[in-house]
């Protein structure tokens, strides 16, 4: 079933071709209950207990449309400069699948919400930063689907398994959908573009309060669609790549699936219309189904919901409550930090912006919130292929290490092994200092037994910064730090050996 | 009074509340009666189901225990009823007379069973029903056809013909039905007993196990437009739960009914819906009605629905398209029948297998017509011209209600024929609801109610009355009036003159 071809290397694949993408981004809303009913949707209860007769679709049940999902779509719909429907359906998406409790979900289809729109991302070039405009077609409503668990089978997929289970919590849930215009021009740049776009809606969602976007509990999921064409010439045969569901993975999917499509065709291939989905450990993807018989979901306007048809005055009311655009507030939050584009845009790329921006309001200066969140928290999250709000680390926490430096209890060094106590699970900040013995010596005896031990064993070193050569004080300094393990105070180690010899700096 | 020295099961609803506020008569003797009729004769009539004694007998002597303590109660309360198995009830089986909701037990009460449960009405039992309300016979439930009690051999309606049987048989005084192209009005025109389909949304949908969803409507069944309208006012209104439900205020159909008169009242006859494959003795007893109509002051024109020829034709678009989708759910996967599950086969061949199993052929066939029709590429010529005809249909009525206040028409085109004469022959029987089905595609009421015996085979004769969306007490004004007239000519409802069982 999977065509495998060679991928060739990404710059080869985009000096052939020109790639044009398409995002299809579904956000679980952030309401206190489902799309219709009123059923909680608070992640992590048991399996089934978030359930009554209408999200499991029990024979006679009847939706009856959520206000607030309406009005936080609306509300995406205008920070994302939509239109609003003045008058629309939902539809019955018409398929069979266990996971859908009525074996069909209600959804919008040509009668969407809102439509008509766009959001500028801004990505780092190599010439600095570059604005793309990403058009949106529509934004509309629609519900989850309930949650499959496959037990047993190689795959972890339906087909194979022993049996699976399903979880109807999910089911119901309000989902957000965004979907752009074909998305092209961006060349090399494309996979940033794509990762750029999907962070500021997830931050567009999050300052607007539709929606908390929690990636690790899925309530983010990304359908990437990727086609190639060569310059000047139509658009090619697109494939669907589904439920990319982080930042870094919406980047990767671009990416290896430009790689993959031109390898198919420079080899004298045929693209194929298909999904195929991605997988997080290799970065690459596999094909799932054809599409070339395209699936025939039945779309009929729902009768057993009345339209919707939000008034004007509505409309304008919730323009209101807008927070402020994302691009102003970029501006703003530059030039009230007073940091050069370079540097803002480093906090963007990093996904950070948010983060940085909590912890500056948490009491902590630019400088350092910038310094963690784009420096050792950005490498750890990279190097554990996971967003950096699922680190686990808090504006307070960073707030709480930088006290603790500032009044000398703690360095750098062992600032960042309080980070990885708290990522590694080991409470908080003073849990994992106690925990874990982080503190800086400042034992002057202790200190000066170190120096002295360091002066017996350098005693050429020792000969030279009595003689005034104070710059190589450096290498005693390095050897009481490494004999600490890093918990003196380099400065104040410095102080003391100078003191100890009789120089003065 | 007299209802103590009558059979307690030929009395009607309004008569029995009386009886049961004045203290002759409790509503343990009077739902006990009527369980000990079912007992009686329902091996002959097949009208239920599922009859629930216990339960019925715990709730009459609850209403007879709260009346004796001087609790304010509703008119109908300690009143018998039948229900249509497609209305939820908490705990008891709700099968639509499908093999594939066998054993299902519901955990919530529909609305109307909650607004009947507050009106104290006593639920007898589940009456039977064509698979999924497809039919007008009765004869596409799974669990066997029920008999018309005017003549065991013939049809009772359909797809209520439990509840309507149930009522011709004395086995309730009240029962519900659902009528999506005439379910609730040709039954009640067979079986000589009264019906009303409300304005749609004026009766909550929630927990009406749905067939097409923009035409369903649940409603009342009698045997006196005045016991139909106690009943309609009983279930009536809005209901947060039902976004298609009205939030107007519901028509007063009590007093309609009370009211009982049509003196100056516009009637308008529809040319469409009369003349050839009209039996004649409809067409001779109907045209009799429309004169004592006249009679009673009533101003009688004719006028013309163009579009409604082409009704039928829409309706088994609309109708099987909503099917189609709507009873997508039942795959086995998670209540109902489940076949061929032998931890080999994969999801979609249990459900297949299912499906295949616990369907009848009727379901299939609808099923499989909605389908095609709502395929992409067919999609515009089916169900959206469908929709078209609908509009025009529903233009039809506005600008006949210009002209009238209420129109009429034979219920049905014949009276009950024969269990198995028209069984095998899917048009014949979708012909019989030619004159009800343009009500549903316009969202409007009515009523169907006995107007004599055609003189051919001495069986009942229905009139409809329509009426534009929320006039619904128009239908019981008229009704009760031309009820009146004929019981006056009579000496008697003409369920009187059913054979004893």
């Amino acid at each position: 079933m999977t065509t495998t071809h060679d991928t060739i290397p990404f710059h080869e694949a985009i000096a052939a071709f020109d790639p044009v993408l398409g995002l299809e981004t579904h956000v679980e809303l952030g309401t206190a209950s489902k799309m219709f009913c009123s059923c909680p949707t608070a992640f992590g209860a048991d399996a089934n207990t978030q359930v009554c007769p209408v999200c499991l679709g029990l024979p006679g049940s009847m939706p009856v449309v959520n206000r607030t999902a309406v009005e936080s779509t609306i509300r995406m719909g205008l920070a994302l400069n939509c239109q609003t429907a003045e008058w629309c359906r939902f539809a019955r998406k018409n398929y069979f699948y266990p996971d859908m409790p009525k074996d069909y979900q209600v959804s919008q289809y040509d009668e969407p919400l809102c439509f008509n729109g766009w959001l500028d991302v801004t990505v780092e070039t190599e010439d600095g930063p570059r604005d793309f405009r990403v058009e949106i077609e529509r934004v509309h409503m629609e519900e989850d689907t309930g949650k499959l668990t496959h037990a047993g089978g190689a795959t972890g997929r339906i087909h194979g398994a022993d049996y699976s289970l399903v979880d109807y919590n999910r089911a119901g849930i309000p989902l957000i959908e965004i979907v752009t215009k074909p998305i092209a021009g961006a060349g090399a740049l494309a996979p940033l573009v794509a990762r750029a776009y999907v962070t500021q809606l997830r931050d567009l969602m999050r300052a607007l309060g539709v929606s908390d976007v929690r990636m690790e509990e899925g309530s983010l999921r990304c359908d990437v669609n990727v086609s190639l064409a060569r310059p000047g010439e139509p658009w090619g045969t697109r494939s669907e790549t589904k439920n990319v569901n982080s930042l870094r993975s919406v980047e990767r999917a671009v990416h290896s699936e430009i790689e993959r499509q031109a390898a198919v065709l420079l080899s004298g291939g045929r693209v194929i219309q298909e999904t195929r989905h991605f997988h997080e450990d290799t970065g690459r993807s596999t094909s799932g189904r054809s599409k070339e018989q395209a699936e025939d979901y039945r779309y009929f306007p729902e009768p057993d919901l009345v339209p919707v048809a939000p008034s004007r005055e509505w409309v304008e009311e919730l323009r209101g409550t807008l927070p402020e655009p994302p691009s102003v507030k970029r501006a703003r939050l530059r030039a009230e930090w007073g940091i050069s584009d370079h540097d803002f845009q480093t906090i963007v790329n990093a996904g950070a912006l948010a983060l940085v921006e909590d912890t500056v309001a948490a009491g902590v200066d630019q400088a350092s919130a910038r310094k963690w969140w784009t420096g050792e928290l950005t490498r750890i999250a990279n190097d554990r292929g996971v967003e950096l709000e699922s680190l686990g680390v808090t504006p307070a926490q960073i707030l709480r290490v930088e006290e603790l430096v500032a009044t000398g209890a703690l360095n750098d060094k062992l600032a960042r092994q309080v980070f990885d106590g708290i990522i590694a699970g080991e409470g908080g900040v003073d849990e994992v200092v106690a925990a874990r013995g982080l503190a800086v010596v400042s034992d002057d005896s202790a200190l000066l037994a170190a120096i002295d031990a360091a002066l017996e064993e350098q005693p050429d070193v020792a000969e030279k910064i009595r003689g005034g050569k104070v710059q190589a004080a450096g290498a005693i300094v390095g050897s009481v730090m490494k004999a600490t393990r890093g918990q003196a105070d380099a400065a104040k180690v410095r102080a003391l050996l100078l003191e100890r010899l009789g120089v003065q700096e | 009074m007299a209802v103590m020295e009558h059979d307690l099961v030929r009395q009607d609803a309004a008569t029995l509340a009386r009886a049961m506020g004045d203290g002759e008569v409790s509503s343990e003797e009077v739902t006990r009666a009527h369980l000990d009729r079912i007992t009686a004769v329902d091996d002959r009539v097949h009208a239920f189901l599922h009859v629930m004694p216990e339960r019925a007998i715990a709730a009459a002597r609850d209403v007879d225990r709260r009346r004796a303590a001087g609790e304010p109660l509703g008119p109908l309360a300690g009143v018998p009823l039948a229900l249509k198995d497609v209305l939820t009830m908490e705990g008891e089986p709700t099968t639509c007379g499908s093999r594939i909701l066998e054993g299902w037990r519901p955990p919530y009460d529909s609305t109307v069973v909650e607004r009947l449960r507050s009106a104290d009405v006593i639920i007898l039992g589940k009456t039977n029903m064509d698979e999924f309300a497809m039919g007008s016979s009765t004869e596409h439930s799974a669990y066997g056809p029920t008999r018309n009690p005017w003549d065991l051999d013939r049809i009772p309606g359909g797809s209520g013909g439990g509840s309507a049987a149930a009522l011709a048989a004395f086995e309730a005084p009240l029962a519900i039905g659902t009528d999506t192209g005439g379910s609730i009005r040709q039954p009640a025109a067979v079986t000589g007993t009264v019906g009303v389909k409300p304005t749609y949304g004026g009766v909550s949908r929630y927990g009406l196990v749905a067939l097409a969803s923009s035409l369903d409507q649940a409603g009342p069944c009698a045997r006196t437009v005045l016991d139909t309208a106690l009943l309609h006012a009983a279930i009536a209104g809005h209901d947060a739960r039902d976004s298609t439900s009205i939030s107007a205020p519901v028509p007063d159909v009590v007093a309609a009914a009370r009211a009982a008169d049509v003196r100056g009242m516009r009637i308008g006859l529809v040319r469409e819906l009369s003349g050839e494959g009209y039996q004649a003795g409809v067409s001779q007893r109907f045209d009799e009605a429309v004169g004592i109509l006249t009679d009673l002051g009533a101003e009688v024109v004719e006028v013309s629905c163009p579009h409604f020829e082409y009704a039928l034709a829409a309706y088994y678009l609309i109708l099987p398209s909503e099917a189609s989708s709507n009873l997508a759910r039942f795959d086995g996967m998670r209540y109902g029948l489940r076949a061929g599950d032998d931890d080999a086969r994969s999801v979609e061949e249990v459900m297949a297998l299912t499906r295949e199993a616990g369907f009848g052929a009727e379901v299939k066939r609808r099923i499989m017509i909605g389908t095609y029709a709502l395929s992409s590429g067919y999609y515009d010529a089916y169900y959206g011209s469908a929709q078209k005809v609908r509009t025009l249909i529903t233009r039809d009525f506005e600008a006949a209600f210009d002209k009238v206040d209420v129109l009429v028409s034979p219920t049905a085109p014949t009276t009950a024929f024969r269990i198995g004469e028209k069984v095998d022959d899917p048009l014949a029987m979708y012909l019989n609801d030619i004159a009800t089905i343009p009500v549903n595609l316009a969202g409007n009421a009515a009523m169907s109610l006995p107007i004599g015996l055609a003189p051919e085979d001495g069986l009942p004769v229905g009139l409809q009355i329509m009426a534009p969306p929320l006039a619904d007490d128009r239908l019981y004004r008229a009704g009760g009036a031309l009820e009146a007239a004929l019981v006056d000519r009579w000496g008697h409802l003409l369920i009187e003159e059913a054979p004893s069982l």
